[in-house]
């Protein structure tokens, strides 16, 4: 029975590092900020949640896997707010989510609509002199 | 195995603090430091258990509300240029 704890909690450990690293990785070669964010997500989410879960098994029943029950909750509810909250600033200081050009005109209606509308007011003010 | 976890963890934090480094806008900056926030609590906690001292959850505890505090402010300083809600606007107060 000790023997399969550590083999989960072992395993557990591992993937949590894998995946750790793969976040890093992602967070070096995506290309936006936006997509960056899943990057975080990966890292914060599965990294450090998948380590925290072997730690936990590791510790057994005391006040040490308490602790850590406590922490993982906690990471788990403050690491989304905290990226929501960060990309909600960049989306509203402006900064346009990286899309392809040929899907961009169906894709920029729905995420940046509020922009969209001054643009079309701008261009009808520009055009509206040259007609009349 | 612990040790293999804290290198992974440390060659996470190399690679996060290199986009911190080099990231084009603030908020990229944001993000980073953030995700390195997150992976020092992680760190803390391996590292107390690969020391044999789980007392160092409690530090890690703390540092993990100091980095959420930390990345709301940062972003709501750069949105708005300060701390305080605006004046004037409806829904700018929101996180």
């Amino acid at each position: 029975m000790v023997l399969a704890l550590d083999i989960v909690s072992w395993a557990l450990i591992i993937c949590g590092g894998v995946f750790a690293i793969i976040g890093g990785i992602g967070m070096i070669r995506l290309p936006d900020f936006f997509t960056r964010i899943h990057a975080a997500g990966v890292i914060e989410t599965m990294g450090a949640g998948a380590i925290f879960a072997g730690l936990i098994i590791q510790a057994g029943w005391s006040m040490i896997a308490v602790k850590l029950v406590l922490m993982a909750i906690f990471m788990l509810f403050t690491n989304p707010t905290a990226t929501h909250a960060i990309a909600r600033a960049a989306l509203g200081e402006g900064l346009i989510p990286l899309t392809d050009d040929e899907v961009e005109e169906d894709l920029s209606g729905y995420v940046l609509s509020d922009l969209d509308m001054l643009e079309l007011e701008a261009d009808s003010k520009e055009t509206d002199p040259s007609k009349t | 195995m612990f040790t293999a976890a804290a290198a992974a963890i440390l060659v996470t934090m190399l690679l996060v603090l290199i986009r911190a480094i080099k990231g084009p806008t603030v908020y990229d900056r944001i993000l980073a430091a953030s995700n390195f926030g997150t992976l020092t609590v992680t760190l803390i906690s391996v590292y107390g258990f690969l020391t044999g001292r789980p007392e160092f959850l409690d530090i890690a505890m703390v540092y993990a509300l100091i980095n959420f505090i930390g990345a709301i402010a940062v972003s709501k300083f750069v949105q708005f240029g300060g701390v305080q809600q605006p004046l004037g606007e409806d829904d700018a107060g929101d996180i």
